[in-house]
């Protein structure tokens, strides 16, 4: 109370200031004081100490801004509170501050300071509401400061904050264009952003500083088709839009072997082939010229970034957003094959649903879509009927859609629909389903009589403006066979005393007199009626009074002659300058006198000339080289900043282009394994003794060598069936369109998307949990079972060469430690770990097939357990080490497979044919007495979204002999096994691979600086840590490397601290980043964090690593 | 992108003006407002407007319209669908989209507009964004179906509207009975596409509060059951000025659930004068100005269907009417999807508290007009 009170003195004081002052111009001064009194005690509330009152006073301001009045006088007052506390009243300053700072430039400076200090901020929203505002103030002093906070929130650590950096850049670059270079320079970097909140904006900016810098686009092409789905969806219309034009410059066209086909089976062109051909002739000649020309060079095959473009927009049909699935529609428009841009139109035709302004655009566009696509809408016919409550403009647009999909089949249907519509009260709609009617009949032939029938018993209808309509149309098509029509001709004349609209008039008056001689009696008879109201006609009917005269003058003048001069006369002394012009010109033409008697010669060549009929088109006609979904299109004319979209080039630019530097990665992830293993053998052999050498020996020319056949085969394949696929795909695609339900199945297939992973990795993730608990209970017996396994079939090896025996005892042994000496079992973590994993293996796979086999080993377990438990003395744990930098799995065994054993490991190399597969190298041994033929593999049974390179099939494989090839398995990011048949001339096995999770990574190089910014974006939910202590025998930096190393497939990032190590890498199929962080304490406790974006991979990864670590 | 955005009075007032890069005076309105005034119709206003220097591009909602500027190119689909948007968040937040509540709620208002753009591009758009508010968890689902049919064509649209309020991230998955029913169907942005495309099931982590989960159509080639039958008679007399109307209305396929709210309208030719009718059930009103009957039936009773009879006087002197007015009919009926469709289960996944669950179906009848 006492504040208002305060409140209502300070009123009246300055009230009494203000009165006199403008106490002599009462008019102005009347507003003027009143104004000026209001704005005083808003000055007073901004002043005083009370965020409520500052509250109401900034409320006020903003409301008067609202609704346009200026508040601009205020504004030293309220910039001081600028910096105020309350975050309402600041919020307000800054909307204030927004509207007003370009009129109050030097007062605005004022307000910088606080802005800067918001930048330092450590909150993200206040460094992002502080950039956005800064930005948004457009006082051209501050350009640098501004520069300098774009710059730094760009590389700012929340994503958010980089968010409103590319939201600033078009402000700056509006305030000073000058700066488009360092801009650009800002929107490079912040494009290679792999964010999905970033993605929208930048692009958006891209698109508004410099959308000519396509080159910019090619290394993160292939990020944005992956990231789209999850841009939110503003910014997906952007991207879209942005991609479509990058598409037309880097890829060819998918259409042109179907434009020749077109061509050759011209027949199915009737309909539009009346208005269309002489037009697109010569764009039909190049056409073909170039289709020849292409036909010649080889089939066309789509860049896989072409495809990988299309299928990932496609799922976006299914948006809520009316833009989005527009976006979608109008690039399927642009760069799909003919025969997959059906797709497009069962989304549209749902916006048709949606609100009548949506309604309006979409139609606008499938106008324009249903020139060179008929087919596609032909089912959705009825979807484009109209309603009475439609508003007019949608009406009409639907008749134009419904015109363009009339042919020789639906035409009656159409024309039925148009029946009614003649009917409605609304009569601009009439006339336009006339207008309709007529473009029907003259496209298609056949109708063509029906209509002009219909049209005729229109003439009839009372409403004059129908008749009217009806009557200019049937003059457009009776020029099209006027001999046949004279009674339709005849009819018309009449229709002269009773037709009162002008265009009518006239339109029968051209009729008669183009015609005349199909009505030699009526028509003389019909210019004296007329000639008898010439002077209170229109000017249109006027002109054609005399055009009409002129012609019967020419053709039958001694009925006439009269008649014309008497018009002709009270043309001459018309109002119109335009009809006493075209008076006196004819009076010269046709009367010949001495003067003009050399034209006077032509003048029935000028007047009767034959003329073509009209062509009635669609005014949405080659609107298509607008980007469909545009304001260009809607207007058809080219708005401010519209970027034209390109033709498609003649021959592909270098798609090389687009790649990320994968290989340099692989490379150096090579490298660092090697040194790794190199740093591997003096770490073990000081307790491995002689067996060591051998074994790694071994196990490395096999790897050397399977890698070399393996990479070398797929080499050579590689090149020829990349193309076969992309024409077998081409083909499919072809099929699925006819048949829904087979694209379905299909996408399933090919489906690589992150949601079903996700999805599926949830049941994984339950079942893996199960899987651990029962490794808990069951460890040490399974673990037994495991190793006798093995060791049983390297007994069983060992009689074939007595050396290998030896090393192989001493192996069995080691594994036989764990049963017998459960104390010493944490120092064997590599066996361990290996029996969790064959673990995995064998549980999801309780084929029939697998069990019997089960018992057949444990039969002979027992004997072998007896030898092994004797042998213990000799452990030593470290002799599979070597090996287990690849560890091998047992896929088929020696006695299920009868005599073939195959054994499978991750070799860890890139899969060459396809970088989303993870390689698993097979090793076939034949130890039967017989030569095992055509090894191959069938009947892939596989988790959704699951892909499988077959390995190439091995014709041969002798008795005794051993042989490697490799296959490339996509395991979608997800643990689930690949199943599988393997086959040999005779016989069938069914096998199952299942990755452990570190297999499902590949190694990335990052440097230390790369790894903090990337793992500060992978906070949150996206980073599990457990604390952990290490394994005695691992409390050094070599140590854990290796271990972690061997559990997944990840490469060492360099890191300053001794106490930290750091381990990064992506998944396969998603490339989603898996970083590691090990950081060691006192006494081995340690740390493990993991950042991934993919929960569930992280969770399992951290389990993994976990037991490498502390076993 | 949107420059400037003008809230329009249906009067024509521009109450409300909001600027997001430089300020473009009001008067760029005036061609607008030219433009309304020769559609006359407020919904044949073009929506979008070419002036000398700016494009105009505007929505009718709510008997306001929203008008934005801008200069340069833009997707209008883009700008059409945000001003919707802008349109359903005032309608979230005040209740309704109206002049006098936007006008009370002016500073919100002004708030809202500057989260929701900056320089033009959409910032936040997301009501649960927006309100930033934690809810106490209950959760209850509705399922709405929409029937729109002709004599001509018919189809159904149906949306699943949801409102969730549940903390934390809980992982939802609803799925249906018949989702092989569902023709054409899309999403709220936090559905899983795949996931649908593959099980036919929506899963998803839901935002808080209400919001429209899934929109779908249930096209033509399944059999639509028209709920309601209309018998009706509407003539007009060839001689004299006067005509009459029949009009009963009967249940017809509505698996025992009864028709409510049943409302017909009937807009009248210009020429009618006055109608006298009587009705067996409900109240009739006539409006003189549109010449619209509308009948409000209330709920269907099958034993005793609900007529309405009587005479119609037109103009004397005007011609017959040569269209027989058309029968908009509108209705709900509770408790039932005339599509059939059938939730079978929503399950939660990711936390750990059981959640209330419930299901509402309603049918309701979107453009059920009936050509005479």
């Amino acid at each position: 109370m006492s504040s208002s009170s305060a409140f209502n003195e300070e009123k009246g004081g300055s009230s009494s200031v203000g009165e006199p002052e403008y106490g002599h111009d009462p008019a102005s001064g009347g507003i003027f004081s009143s104004d000026y009194k209001r704005h005083d005690d808003l000055k007073e509330m901004l002043d005083s100490n009370k965020d409520s009152l500052k509250l109401e006073a900034m409320k006020r301001i903003v409301a008067m801004i609202a609704r346009g009045k200026n508040a601009s006088d205020l504004f030293p007052a309220v910039v001081k509170n600028v910096a105020c506390k309350n975050i309402e009243v600041k919020k307000l300053v800054y909307v204030y501050l927004v509207r007003y700072a370009e009129e109050q430039q030097d007062l605005a400076l004022l307000s910088i300071s606080t802005f800067q200090r918001g930048l330092k901020d450590p909150n993200q929203l206040i460094r992002a509401s502080a950039l956005r505002v800064l930005s948004s103030i457009r006082v051209t002093i501050i350009v640098p400061i501004m520069m300098l906070a774009i710059k730094e929130a760009a590389s700012d650590m929340s994503p958010y904050v980089r968010k409103t950096a590319a939201h600033a850049i078009p402000k700056l670059y509006s305030l000073d264009p000058e700066q488009k270079d360092q801009l650009i320079e800002v929107i490079e970097k912040l494009l290679a952003d792999k964010t999905t909140l970033v993605a929208g904006s930048v692009v958006m900016a891209f698109e508004e500083v410099c959308p000519e810098r396509i080159d910019l686009i090619h290394k993160n092409y292939r990020k944005l088709c992956n990231l789209l789905i999850d841009v939110e969806e503003w910014g997906q219309v952007v991207i879209i839009n942005m991609l479509t034009r990058y598409a037309r410059t880097q890829f060819l066209n998918p259409n042109i072997n179907e434009s020749l086909l077109e061509e050759g089976g011209g027949g199915e062109k009737t309909f539009y082939g009346s208005d269309e051909d002489e037009d697109e002739d010569e764009e039909e000649k190049e056409k073909k010229a170039e289709a020849a020309a292409m036909a010649k060079r080889k089939p066309y095959v789509m860049d896989p970034d072409h495809r990988l473009l299309l299928r990932n927009t496609k799922p976006l049909l299914q948006s809520r957003n009316a833009a989005v699935v527009m976006a979608v529609a109008q690039l399927y428009f642009h760069l799909a094959p003919k025969a997959e841009v059906g797709v497009i139109a069962k989304a549209l035709v749902r916006l048709l649903r949606s609100h009548s302004e949506v309604q309006y655009v979409v139609l606008q566009n499938v106008a324009t879509m249903t020139i060179k696509r008929r087919g596609m809408f032909e089912p959705y016919l009825k979807s484009f009927y109209i309603r009475s409550t439609d508003p007019t403009q949608i009406k009409i647009l639907k008749l134009e859609v419904l015109t363009n999909l009339a042919n020789e089949t639906n035409i009656s249907t159409i024309l039925r629909e148009f029946q009614t519509y003649i009917k409605s009260m609304d009569k601009d709609f009439v006339a336009a389903t006339i207008q309709a009617i007529g473009r029907c009949a003259t496209n298609i032939g056949e109708v063509r009589d029906t209509c002009l029938n219909g049209l005729v018993q229109l003439l009839s209808n009372r409403d004059e403006l129908v008749v009217a309509e009806s009557v200019v149309v049937i003059k457009k098509l009776l020029q099209m066979q006027p001999e046949k029509h004279s009674d339709i001709i005849k009819h018309m004349a009449k229709l002269t005393d009773n037709i009162q609209v002008p265009m009518a008039r006239a339109s029968i008056l051209w009729l008669i007199g183009e015609y005349c001689e199909h009505v030699p009696k009526i028509a003389p008879d019909v210019l004296r009626k007329m000639a008898k109201s010439f002077t209170n006609e229109e000017d249109i009917v006027k002109l054609q009074i005399l055009n009409l005269a002129a012609k019967l003058y020419l053709t039958n003048s001694k009925q006439t002659k009269l008649l014309t001069q008497y018009v002709l006369n009270l043309a001459k002394y018309d109002q119109n300058y335009d009809i006493r012009d075209r008076a006196r010109f004819i009076r010269q033409l046709i009367v010949p006198t001495e003067k003009s008697g050399a034209l006077s010669k032509y003048a029935k060549k000028l007047f009767l000339a034959l003329k073509p009929a009209p062509v009635l088109e669609s005014p949405f006609k080659d609107r298509d080289h607008f980007q469909l979904g545009s304001l260009s299109h809607l207007l058809n004319a080219k708005a401010g900043g519209y970027q034209e979209l390109p033709d498609w080039p003649e021959s592909a630019p270098d798609p090389s282009v687009r790649n990320v530097e994968v290989p340099e990665w692989t490379k150096c992830s090579s490298r660092e394994k090697r040194k790794e293993k190199k740093v591997e053998k003096p770490f073990y052999s000081d307790s491995e003794g002689e067996s060591g050498p051998t074994e790694s020996a071994d196990s490395e020319s096999d790897s050397a060598s399977g890698s070399e056949s393996g990479s070398g085969s797929e080499g050579s394949g590689s090149a020829s069936e990349s193309e076969e696929s992309g024409e077998v795909s081409v083909s499919e695609e072809d099929e699925g369109e006819e048949e829904e339900k087979k694209t379905k199945k299909r996408e399933l297939k090919k489906a690589v998307q992150e949601s079903e992973s996700e999805q599926s990795s949830e049941e994984e993730d339950r079942k893996h949990e199960r899987k651990m608990k029962q490794r808990k209970s069951d460890s040490e017996s399974e673990s037994d079972e495991e190793e006798e396994s093995e060791s049983e079939s390297s007994q069983s090896e060992s009689d074939d060469s007595e050396s290998e025996a030896e090393v192989r005892k001493k192996k069995k042994a080691a594994e036989s430690k764990p049963p017998s000496k459960p104390v010493k079992k944490e120092t064997k973590k590599e066996k361990k770990e290996m029996s969790l994993l064959d673990l995995d293996d064998f549980e999801p796979a309780p084929s029939p097939q697998v069990t019997p086999v089960n018992n057949l080993l444990s039969n002979s377990l027992v004997t072998d357990l007896e030898g092994l438990s004797l042998s213990e003395a000799v452990l030593s744990p470290a002799t599979i080490a070597p090996s287990s930098a690849l560890k091998s799995y047992e896929l088929l065994h020696r006695i299920t497979g009868e005599g073939l054993s195959v054994e499978y490991c991750f070799s860890r190399q890139p899969f060459s044919p396809d970088a989303n597969m993870v390689a698993v190298q097979m090793q076939f041994t034949n130890s039967s007495t017989s030569d095992t033929k055509n090894l191959h593999m069938e009947d892939v049974k596989l988790q959704s979204g699951m892909r499988v390179k077959d390995f190439p099939e091995i014709e041969s494989l002798p008795a005794g002999e051993t042989a490697t090839a490799v296959m490339g398995i996509d395991f979608c990011d997800s643990t689930q096994a690949a199943n599988f048949q393997l086959c040999t001339h005779t016989r069938k096995f069914f096998v199952s691979i299942q990755p452990p999770v570190g297999e499902l990574m590949r190694p990335v190089f990052l440097t230390e600086n790369e790894f903090k910014k990337e793992q500060g974006q992978l906070m949150g939910m996206n980073e599990i840590t457990e604390k952990l202590t290490l394994d005695a025998k691992c409390r050094n930096e070599h140590a854990i490397v290796q271990r972690v190393t061997t559990a997944a497939n990840l490469s060492r990032v360099p890191c300053g601290s001794d106490r930290e190590c750091r381990f990064a890498g992506r998944t396969v199929t998603s490339g989603s980043l898996v970083l590691v962080t090990v950081a060691t304490r006192e006494e081995g406790a340690a740390q493990l964090t993991i950042n991934c974006e993919k929960m569930v991979i992280g969770t399992m990864l951290v389990k993994d690593i976990l037991l490498a670590l502390t076993q | 992108m949107i420059n400037s955005l003008f809230l329009i009075s249906h009067s024509g007032d521009i109450f409300l003006e909001k600027h997001w890069k430089s300020v473009i005076s009001r008067s760029v309105c005036d061609y607008f407002l030219e433009a309304k005034e020769k559609a006359g119709d407020p919904e044949n206003v073009a929506p979008v407007l070419q002036t000398p220097h700016h494009y105009l591009i505007s929505i009718y909602r709510g008997k306001l319209f929203f008008l934005s500027v801008t200069q340069t190119e833009v997707p209008p689909l883009f700008v059409i669908e945000f001003l919707h948007r802008v349109a359903d968040t005032f309608q979230d937040y005040f209740g309704d989209c109206s002049e006098v509540l936007i006008k009370e709620n002016t500073v919100t208002v002004y708030e809202l507009l500057e989260e929701m753009l900056d320089n033009g591009f959409p910032l936040a758009t997301e009501s649960n964004v927006l309100k930033e508010m934690i809810r106490p968890p209950t959760i209850l689902r509705s399922v709405v179906n929409t029937l729109t049919g002709t004599t001509v064509f018919a189809e159904i649209q149906g949306v699943i509207e949801a409102c969730v309020k549940l903390t934390g991230m809980p992982d939802l998955t609803l799925s249906f009975m018949n989702p092989r029913l569902l023709d054409d169907v899309s999403f709220h942005p936090c559905v899983r596409f795949k996931r649908w495309e593959s099980e036919h099931v929506l899963s998803f982590i839901p935002p808080d509060g209400n919001f429209r989960l899934m929109s779908y159509h249930v096209s033509s080639q399944n059999l639509v059951a028209i709920p309601v039958y209309v018998k009706q008679n509407i003539s007009f007399l060839e001689t004299g000025s006067c005509g009459r109307l029949d009009i009963t209305i009967g249940p017809k396929q509505t698996m025992g659930k009864t028709v409510e709210s049943l409302m017909v309208t009937i807009p009248m030719p210009k020429s009618v004068l006055s109608v006298n009718l009587t009705a067996t059930q409900g109240t009739y009103t006539f409006d003189l100005t549109t010449k619209v009957v509308l009948w409000d039936v209330g709920k269907l009773n099958p034993q005793k269907l609900p007529n309405l009879r009587g005479s119609i006087s037109i103009q004397t002197g005007s011609p017959k009417p040569e269209e027989n007015p058309s029968i908009n009919i509108d209705m709900k009926i509770q408790q039932l999807a005339i599509s059939g469709l059938k939730v079978s289960r929503l399950d939660m996944y990711g936390e750990k508290y059981k959640p209330f669950k419930g299901v509402k179906y309603v049918t309701k009848a979107g453009k059920f007009q009936v050509r005479t």
